[in-house]
């Protein structure tokens, strides 16, 4: 592999982790809302 | 009130984060000059660098509001703590990742147990552990343990960093204040890398802490529906 090679492994890498963290926040994010809205109905 | 003004800025500040990573790595990758030995594989410095220096932040929030946690115990310290620890793992963990990834073309070797690298491990292990304990531990003794971990964990954040001053390492001095020298433009580029990555590094845990805070608001309607026995 050559110069640009490492360097676009190491910038795909980073994009990587932080679209999949990213992701992660994303998903607990919405799981949570649906899950206090249910609670919040079931409540009631 | 001040909560509801900083909710409707997210989005914003959010866009804002997003334009400035967009310009900051069209200039690490296209604008900032290729260094003359390593050639372009030197431009990983623009993120490596920056990741660290935000992994150190975060880790360095997480110790004032670990201390923050234990002296008042205020459950918004212990959701700052823990978010901004979690933060701090996903960017310490870019630095061990690109950190090889530039080290195998200049120096031959992708890892070397030199004094950098290692504290650095132990650093990710460290803050790593303190996550598999809260995730894992139902002990209402869990905060306060984890805090006097993180109190703990905090103090590898300086060996880490003066390393590469009292020790003879792998690892290049720094190149700001360590008697190297950088090209202008390569200080401009990494210097709105490093104010970027900042940026980015405090949205994550902003967003992180609002969904911990949102985590601890479904726990507490989940307890109070069952001790008035509302069927889940």
């Amino acid at each position: 592999m050559n110069s640009k090679g490492f360097l676009y492994a190491a910038y795909i890498a980073t994009w990587l982790i932080h679209g999949l963290y990213i992701g992660v926040l994303a998903r607990g994010y919405s799981r949570l809302r649906q899950q206090l809205k249910d609670l919040n109905k079931s409540g009631k | 009130m001040i909560a509801s003004e900083m909710k409707r800025a997210f989005p914003i500040l959010a866009v804002i984060t997003a334009l400035l990573l967009a310009y900051s790595t069209y200039q690490a990758l296209v604008v900032a000059p290729t260094e003359r030995t390593m050639g372009d594989v030197q431009r990983i410095f623009y993120y490596h660098v920056p990741s660290a220096w935000t992994a150190f932040c975060l880790f360095f929030v997480n110790l004032i509001a670990s201390i923050v946690y234990l002296v008042r115990k205020n459950p918004k310290a212990d959701a700052l703590a823990v978010s901004s620890a979690e933060v701090g793992v996903v960017f310490c963990t870019i630095v061990l990742i690109t950190g090889p990834i530039w080290a195998r073309p200049v120096w031959g070797i992708w890892w070397t147990w030199d004094v950098r690298l290692t504290s650095t491990l132990v650093l990710w292990l460290i803050y790593v552990s303190y996550l598999m304990l809260r995730r894992f531990s139902d002990s209402a003794q869990t905060p306060v343990l984890a805090a006097v971990l993180a109190i703990f964990g905090a103090l590898d954040v300086p060996l880490v960093y003066f390393s590469i001053w009292f020790f003879r390492t792998q690892h290049p001095q720094p190149v700001i204040g360590g008697g190297g020298s950088l090209d202008p433009r390569m200080l401009h580029v990494f210097l709105l890398n490093l104010f970027t990555f900042s940026c980015f590094g405090a949205m994550l845990c902003w967003a992180r802490y609002r969904l911990e805070l949102l985590q601890r608001e479904v726990e507490e309607v989940e307890s109070l529906q069952s001790l008035r026995g509302v069927p889940q």
